[in-house]
């Protein structure tokens, strides 16, 4: 039992941060309709931005915070000088872009960090403290903690500020919302922010445990996609939870299931993203936009 | 004193020319009806109005030239545009959508908001509701609450009647009529010429891209061709 929930609550911490990067992908997706394959990557950057603050002798929460506003001026930046000559296009020119930046980021990655894996010292350390006799490490907890400010945050910015209301709006109709007034291409930048900050958490929250590498976030994206395709790819809250039930699933298969063990976990997810797309395409929390006509 | 003026208008949609140069003048608060049969050029006048649409030839409003018109610039500059088929945001909530017209007021008064429930008092009792489950006529309210919690000097409207029973189509000019009263200068595209005729003080009528004949709405009910052509005796 206890063991069980140990494996729960490490499931919870790599599931936060597949629902970080979910919601990420999902934000941008609301948006535009584009999926980024790039958020993986950019999670990546901003990883190495923050080791390399640290490196300079930051203490971890600033270099951490200053990760975060570089991470979503990059990412608006990047909205308007890339993504924004080609959003007129064709969907699928945006998306092959998407690819092209992965395979950029990671190349930049490469030429200025190098390959090697390094070690990235986390804000929590990686002792146990004991809850009735079931020892939890202390950086899951901390991750699920930051992971959950996080979204609580977003959140909040989307249904309780104004801000948030335009970014909706620009979601739902973006020729309505200039008709009102709102400047769509702004929102579309501040979106591709958003989108790079929470990446930047869910980056600098898994690079403790995963070893910081170019390819850190390769694995993680596809367990982030299958977030996204279990909540619904539209709905917000849909590949949070997603990403959590997909964290916990994966560990706990992992552990009692022991033929599929530690090799077969992608395909684990990769069949999840196959069932659900057969058999719910809408997702668990998707739902058909309710119209009369 | 005009409000807006459009010199020698002129669209096009690729190979297609929708507008050969357009030109009327729509004083300060006015109430202008344009008329015309489907594809005259109606809704791109309007288009072109807002920016939605390139054009050549000269759009003065409020005294200015405007020669870079965007969407977002003319709703700072008090234009607001209800485009054909009730602009709503289907997914979000009445209340959202209302939140949303008071864009450019930087946000929604109370005071605005109850202002427009005593118009609406149904869009009070669905404030909570997606939009996008409203009846036609329910929606086409909200689009011109909407417009109202812009406090627009000039709205323009596309073929607000379209697809509503008559009764409704009453009311919603009746209120059209009471914003105008107010003060508010309304562009209104219609079909339905019977009923604009009636509400409006002045109305263009087009044909093929340009104005064919203007006038007093007065004169226009009783002009021959346009009750041939519009009203149907």
């Amino acid at each position: 039992m206890a063991n069980f929930l140990q494996q729960v609550v490490s499931g919870l911490a790599s599931g936060a941060i597949y629902g970080l990067l979910g919601l990420a992908i999902v934000i941008i997706n609301r948006s535009t309709g584009v999926i980024n394959f790039a958020q993986g990557e950019m999670a990546t950057l901003s990883a190495f931005l923050c080791w390399t603050l640290i490196d300079h002798g930051w203490s971890f929460w600033p270099a951490f915070g200053a990760t975060l506003v570089l991470s979503f001026a990059g990412g608006a930046a990047l909205q308007a000088v890339v993504i924004r000559p080609l959003q007129s296009g064709p969907l699928l020119g945006v998306v092959i872009l998407t690819i092209g930046l992965l395979i950029a980021i990671n190349g930049l990655d490469t030429w200025i960090w190098g390959g090697a894996p390094r070690q990235f010292h986390g804000p929590f350390s990686t002792a146990p403290i004991r809850v009735g006799g079931v020892a939890f490490s202390k950086q899951d907890i901390g991750t699920i903690v930051v992971a959950f400010v996080a979204v609580a945050l977003v959140g909040l910015l989307f249904t309780r500020t104004r801000l948030g209301l335009g970014l909706r709006a620009t979601a739902v109709n973006a020729l309505e919302s200039r008709l009102v007034g709102i400047r769509v291409s702004t929102m579309l930048a501040i979106g591709w922010g958003l989108a790079a900050a929470l990446g930047a958490v869910a980056g600098v929250m898994a690079a403790p445990s995963l070893f910081l590498e170019p390819n850190m976030m390769q694995t993680v994206l596809l367990y982030s996609f299958a977030a996204a395709v279990l909540g619904g790819m539209s709905s917000p809250l849909g590949a949070v939870v997603g990403g959590l039930a997909i964290g916990v699933a994966l560990n706990l298969t992992g552990t009692y299931v022991h033929w599929i063990g530690g090799e077969l976990r992608l395909a684990t997810a990769l069949v999840l993203i196959l069932l659900v797309l057969l058999f719910r395409p809408q997702g668990l929390f998707g739902r058909a936009a309710v119209r009369r006509v | 004193m005009s409000l807006l003026e459009l010199r020698e208008v002129a669209a096009r949609y690729g190979e297609i020319q929708a507008l050969h140069g357009v030109s009327l003048s729509v004083g300060d608060g006015d109430f202008v009806a344009i008329l015309g049969a489907n594809g005259a050029g109606k809704t791109t006048t309007l288009r072109a109005i807002s920016g939605l649409v390139k054009t050549s030839g000269d759009v003065v409003y409020d005294g200015s030239k405007i020669v870079h018109r965007t969407p977002e610039g003319m709703a700072r500059r008090g234009v607001a545009h209800v485009p054909e088929g009730r602009g709503t945001f289907g997914t979000l909530s009445v209340l959202d959508n209302l939140r949303l017209g008071a864009w450019v007021q930087r946000g929604a008064s109370q005071r605005d908001l109850a202002h427009v429930f005593e118009f609406f008092p149904r869009l009070y009792e669905r404030r909570a509701q997606q939009a996008g489950t409203l009846s036609g006529g329910e929606q086409q309210m909200l689009a011109l609450g909407r417009a109202l919690m812009a406090k627009p000097r000039l709205l323009l409207l596309d073929e607000p009647s379209l697809g509503l029973a008559p009764i409704i189509v009453r009311e919603i000019f009746g209120v059209l009529q009471q914003m105008n009263e107010s003060g508010m200068t309304i562009v209104v595209v219609e079909q339905n010429a019977s009923i604009a005729l009636q509400r409006a003080q002045h109305a263009f009528v087009l044909e093929t891209g340009r104005v064919v004949l203007s006038g007093e709405a007065n004169d226009l009910q009783r002009n021959e061709s346009v009750r041939r052509s519009y009203l149907g005796y």
